[in-house]
């Protein structure tokens, strides 16, 4: 699997933007409906919001300089240990590297530019549930700091190595634990060992007519075990429910011993649920080895659609009322109107006169004819899913509420490209690091009543920063609303701009990301929806949930892990 | 944290304070002499508007208010306690509204721009703007929700304040006023043109306040024009700057804290008058005749003003300050976080400490752009040589005057070519109702002013000091850091800098209504007063001690001089405090009886301190009272009663007669 990925970059091998030789933008490989397609406005946008030029160019290292890279320093009498067990390791440079790292920006930075001070000092393949035991326990012995290892999707330095660690680091890689063990049909529950990628796992169920429905927009790559040790999110929770609502049951081995619960059930009330001590503990209290969770029949019928909106408050207003009434779509999402022009400009050239007619007149229709402003409109993705005939009622529920706010259905194709560029727009970061544009997305959580002064603020204060710290071009600063529930929503913010002209682009960035956290806390944001804290955001995390509350958390470690073997020194 | 970011806020004020770079002045009058009013007052208005401006008439933004949630709430809260239907509640909000909302026209706007250029150009002979100030004014509309905190000594403020942003195509401002309700013409017509009224005293009434914060809100918020009100909440009847008020600064403080605007700019505005229209007004208010009540026929009787001259006016629009900028680390950032934002929520200690020092922030940069007409020197001269005074003396001090207070960073408005004699003359004649030139002397114009009952020599001596008094005002907020470790000094008679500052500490503290002081920053203070008397070379400081040079001691004597009339005065009034009185007052009361009792004493001959007739001061030195805890204050149902703590009030007068020097026998005598 490592041949497939990048190593300096997302995604695999295969799939990148390029600019082609005739200069326009264009997206390689098969894997994707983008994939060979040409982009004809899309170079022309990258210079516009950025004012990037195609000369200017950075390019990163070709390959991994192994010399550059600390060496690897295990005692010879865990590695006999080891040998005895039969679990296969590495400590070879290039294995080791490769989990010494997430995908926040700097990292990517690093591996493209420089090298990391630590790194895991082995890497070990536990195959079982028995493996990882043997693993843990050989950790306890002989003193050393595991680190799990997932898919590698982390965006909060949660896989970063702690510069100061003196103890033998063992990175423990899960991706050889990826079988489903058993699947029942008649409580539609699957129990599934942790290292599974999410695609495998929907692509395994789906062969005996299963699904979860856990749609992260990492879910090419990141892992069943991530998803419970980060309480992940997916796409759509609207239908299937977050991380905390699918999971049955985890088991999990601490340096304790193996933590689990007697029975599988739908619920029970026996104090704090012990679920909760596991799912977002970021890998600090031990390793996940085998999940229950829910699954559900593959749907019978999927259908995308979207609504163009005069405006974002509108949107926002639509969305809020949707979710009021119960009734948003298995997703339901809001660009504003910064990301609807970028969405614009990844669209591929058209295939005949005919469709390119069509797009005229479609625009020619909103614009002109409902008078919305091109500069101001914002759009809305739909994906619905279920019984054909339940769809087409429920899609007709959700156009009404939307027609009441101004909305105009805009088709099924925008819709499902919009969701098409989720998955891409994680490669396109590593173009824009190619020519001087480095960005990064983040998220927060926020009640309805604020989410539109948080959007506002935020995007401002991005602005604002960026301008102060000797950024030359204004930044590309926009969010979706990208959750719904009840009592509020889930927002997704980017954030790019080009560093020409600045010497230390990444501390820049650093402090400009933290400045726009420190406005979502003002604004009453959350410190994070799904992404997690990792060590990017501990130092919030007292003001997020209290002296005491860190203390409950601290306490439970202590327990756990007295000795700190989970040292990634994450959360708390 | 807190702390370091606390002296931050301080220091940032320090260097603005030392760093005075001023803009230069455009007579803007000057135009309207040479064209055509009427073609100005229709000429193309089309002011520039904050970016996220949607824009709404009057009567959408009533209806907005009426709906809000925050409204809509205290009605509901209302109506069950008091067992109404929500309907009559809501009835009455809509009452309160159209009594306070402005209803902005731009034909009232036209028809004021015609008239007051007619008014204006007849009673002054310049008005003169920062063209600069107006320049950056403009670029912050645009950029974020703006308000507008203009000083106060006139009903003209405001008036001018709209005429120039009209002048110079920029938004109306709406302005919190709380007068001329009883002027049911004027009234109306000032509403067309932006302005809305608040009620004086609104104390108890929740539907009001709701009604009247979410209107300013809601006009903020949406951008919809600049916000405009005077942190003195009153005219200042002494020319000297009123201590703040906070209640209409922190609403418009409030949608930036709870973040429903990304951030606010104060704007500080100080307007100068060379000579004040109502100031024979004010000295009779101070001294307890009555004022006319505020109505059309009054305005019209004051008519005969207008064949009057008032001079120069100085409009100073200060650098736009930005609240996010201010609050940025002094406010733990989610204290609105966990109710909802539309819930009525009293304001944090931190938060209203927080408003607090803004208030006495924005006051101080008024102050320091305030402008002084040389004629505010020469009162201040005057009254330290009463009763008659050479004349050629009289200029010569002025000038020495003059360099003094621009040492100590005063903005006087002293052209260069001009003068000292030309200056002092023209001042003479702009306010020959006080003082005139009799035989090379000048003396008070304290004799047959004005025609009345009041026939006593006394009082029409009062009167022409009190008058004088309000010009030497201006300079006192300018003065009061030196003067202060000045009559320290003199009172502690001693060179060591720990006693001279804690005569200083206590002296701010007993004058901290008296004067604006920032915050809790009394050693700031005290070492700023210090280091521009050595500036002047009054004084010199060595690690442990400071004292005065020789030739220092005429300044640290003249200094004193300045503020003996309020340590003398205050001490009277804590004199009436501790022997008259014996058992609870009321602030009704506490007025007519220590005026008697300093009325007496100056019959008498026994004290000269005229000054302490003033209600201002006598007010002042009561609320340092309670402030310091000698005098208890309670509420009570009709107003506030007061409780004097005899012990402690003799406490303070033994620290304020201990340290008085021998050569006061008036002082010793009482």
């Amino acid at each position: 699997r490592q041949e497939l990925l990048k190593w300096n970059g997302w995604g695999y091998n295969d799939s990148k933007f390029i600019f082609n030789k005739k200069g326009q933008a264009e997206f390689t490989g098969k894997r994707y409906r983008l994939g060979g397609m040409v982009l004809p406005t899309f170079k022309e946008w990258i210079e516009k919001t950025f004012g990037a030029s195609l000369e200017h160019k950075t390019t990163s290292r070709a390959s991994l300089n192994v010399n550059d890279v600390p060496p690897s320093i295990v005692n010879e009498e865990f590695l006999q240990d080891l040998r005895a067990t039969n679990i296969s390791y590495s400590q070879d440079a290039e294995d080791r590297v490769f989990r010494a790292h997430g995908h926040c920006l700097h990292e990517i930075f690093v591996l493209r530019e420089g090298m990391f001070k630590r790194i895991p000092d082995i890497v070990v393949w536990p195959v079982c549930h028995e493996d990882v035991v043997k693993i843990v326990e050989l950790a306890c012995k002989h003193n050393l700091c595991l680190i799990p290892f997932g898919g590698g999707t982390s965006v909060s330095s949660a896989l970063e190595c702690p510069e100061e660690e003196k103890r033998t680091i063992v990175s423990l890689d899960t991706s050889q634990m990826n079988r489903i063990l058993w699947i029942d049909e008649k409580n539609l529950t699957a129990c599934v060992e942790a290292g599974i990628v999410g695609q495998d796992l929907e692509n395994q169920l789906a062969e005996s007519g299963f699904c979860t429905g856990h749609e992260p927009d990492s879910m090419e790559f990141s892992s069943l075990g991530g998803w419970v040790a980060t309480r992940a999110s997916g796409m759509k929770k609207n239908i299937y429910g977050n991380i905390e609502d699918l999971v049955i049951h985890i088991k999990m081995v601490t340096p304790r011993g193996i933590v689990e619960k007697n029975c599988q059930v739908p619920r029970m009330s026996t104090g704090p649920d012990i679920h909760h001590f596991i799912m977002g503990s970021e890998g600090t209290l031990g390793v996940v080895t085998e999940v229950t969770i829910k699954i559900r029949p593959v749907p019978e019928y999927q259908k995308y659609g979207s609504v163009v909106f005069p405006n974002f408050e509108r949107g926002v207003a639509c969305l809020r009322e949707v979710a009021k009434q119960r009734c948003a779509p298995a997703s339901i999402r809001l660009v504003d109107n910064a990301q609807f022009q970028f969405g614009h400009a990844l669209k591929p050239q058209v295939a005949s006169i005919f469709t390119s007619f069509l797009d005229g007149l479609k625009k020619f229709y909103i614009t002109k004819f409902k008078g919305f402003d091109p500069n101001v409109l914002c759009v809305a993705t739909l994906l619905f899913e279920g019984d054909r005939e339940k769809v087409l009622q429920h899609e007709k529920q959700v156009y009404d509420i939307a027609t009441k706010f101004g909305g105009l259905a805009a088709g099924e194709d925008n819709g499902q490209r919009g969701y098409m560029l989720t998955f891409v727009i994680a490669y396109l970061r590593d173009l824009g690091l190619d020519y001087y544009v480095i960005g990064e997305s983040f998220e927060t959580s926020v009640p309805w009543d604020r989410v539109l002064d948080l959007c506002r603020n935020v995007k401002e204060r991005i602005v604002r920063e960026c301008k102060e710290k000797g950024v030359q071009f204004a930044p590309f600063s926009t969010c979706r609303v990208t959750q719904t529930y009840d009592a509020g929503a889930c927002v997704y913010f980017y954030f790019a701009f080009n560093y020409r002209g600045i010497s230390d682009p990444i501390h820049v960035y650093e402090q400009i990301e933290r400045a726009a956290r420190e406005e979502i806390l003002a604004n009453g944001g959350s410190l994070s929806h799904h992404h997690g804290v990792g060590k990017l955001r501990k130092r919030w995390m007292k003001e997020s949930i209290s002296d005491v509350g860190l203390g409950m958390l601290r306490s439970v470690k202590e327990y756990v892990d007295p000795n700190n073997i989970f040292g990634n020194k994450n959360l708390l | 944290l807190e702390v370091v970011s606390h002296s931050l806020f301080v220091c940032s004020q320090q260097k603005e304070l030392t760093s005075k770079k001023r803009d230069e002045f455009e007579d803007i009058l000057e135009e309207r002499r040479l064209s055509s009013d009427l073609r100005y007052a229709m000429k193309c208005y089309a002011p520039v508007i904050y970016k996220g401006l949607s824009p709404c008439k009057p009567n959408a933004i009533k209806s907005a208010v009426l709906q809000s949630e925050q409204v809509q709430y205290v009605i509901k809260q209302l109506a069950k306690e008091m067992g109404e239907s929500p309907d009559i509640i809501q009835e009455e909000a809509t009452e309160i509204l159209d009594e306070m909302g402005h209803n902005m026209q731009l034909g009232a706007v036209r028809f004021f721009a015609f008239t007051l250029s007619k008014i204006f150009k007849q009673l002054f002979q310049r008005v003169c703007v920062n063209e600069e100030g107006m320049q950056r004014l403009q670029r912050a509309i645009q950029e974020h929700p703006v308000v507008l905190l203009p000083s106060h000594r006139s009903y003209v403020d405001f008036l001018m304040l709209s005429y120039l942003l009209y002048t110079y195509d920029l938004a109306l401002p709406v302005i919190a006023a709380g007068i001329f309700l009883g002027m049911k013409i004027i009234g109306e017509l000032l509403r067309r043109a932006g302005a809305f009224f608040m009620r004086r005293s609104f104390g108890g009434n929740r539907l009001y306040w709701a009604v009247f914060a979410e209107y300013v809100k809601t006009m903020l918020r949406s951008g919809y024009a600049p916000i405009e009100f005077f942190l003195e909440g009153t005219r200042s009847r002494t020319a000297k700057t009123l201590t703040p008020k906070f209640g209409l600064l922190s609403i418009v403080m409030e949608p930036f804290f709870k973040r429903e605007v990304f951030d606010t700019y104060l704007v500080p505005i100080s307007i100068s008058y060379e000579r004040i229209l109502e100031e024979s007004l004010y000295a009779y208010e101070l001294l307890g005749v009555p004022k006319p009540k505020e109505s059309t026929s009054g305005l019209l009787k004051a008519r005969k003003i207008l064949s009057d001259s008032f001079g120069t006016i100085h409009i100073y629009i200060g650098q736009p300050v930005s609240l996010r900028t201010l609050a940025s680390g002094r406010i733990n950032r989610c204290p609105y976080n966990l109710v909802p934002r539309h819930l009525p929520q009293k304001p944090s200690e931190d938060i209203q400490e927080f408003v607090s020092d803004v208030a006495y922030k924005m006051e101080l940069l008024q102050i320091e752009n305030m402008v002084l007409s040389p004629w505010v020197l020469a009162a201040a001269v005057l009254l330290q040589n009463l009763p008659a005074m050479d004349f050629e003396l009289l200029i010569e001090k002025t000038l020495w005057l003059k360099g003094l207070t621009q040492t100590f960073g005063g903005f006087i408005d002293w052209p260069d070519n001009l003068c000292a004699k030309k200056a002092v003359m023209s001042g003479l004649t702009l306010h020959s109702n006080i003082a005139r030139l009799v035989d090379g002397h000048v003396v008070l114009n304290d004799k047959g002013m004005e025609d009345g009952a009041v026939g006593k020599i006394v009082f029409k001596r009062a009167l022409a000091i009190l008058m004088c008094a309000t010009y030497r005002n201006q300079l006192l907020n300018v003065f009061v850091r030196p003067s202060l470790v000045a009559v320290a000094l003199q009172m502690t008679r001693s060179f060591r800098k720990e006693e001279v500052y804690s005569c200083f500490s206590f002296l701010r503290d007993i004058f901290s209504d008296e004067f604006i002081f920032f915050p809790g920053i009394s050693l700031k203070d005290f070492e700023e007063g210090c280091f521009l008397l050595t500036k002047c070379d009054a004084i010199q400081t060595t690690q442990q001690e400071l004292y005065p040079t020789d030739k220092g001691s005429v300044i640290v004597s003249f200094l004193s001089a300045m503020f003996r009339p309020f340590v003398e005065g205050y001490q009277l009034i804590f004199r009436y405090l501790s022997k008259e009185i014996k058992e609870s007052f009321t602030e009704k009361q506490f007025v007519p009886g220590v005026r008697n009792f300093v009325f007496q004493l100056l019959e008498k001959g026994n004290t000269q301190c005229y000054e302490a007739l003033s209600s201002d001061m006598q007010k002042n030195a009561l609320a340092a009272l309670v402030q310091l805890g000698a005098v208890k204050k309670k509420k009570m149902s009709n107003g506030f009663t007061y409780n004097v703590n005899q012990e402690a009030v003799n406490k303070i007068l033994d620290m304020f007669d201990a340290r008085i020097p021998v050569q006061k026998p008036v002082a010793a005598r009482l």
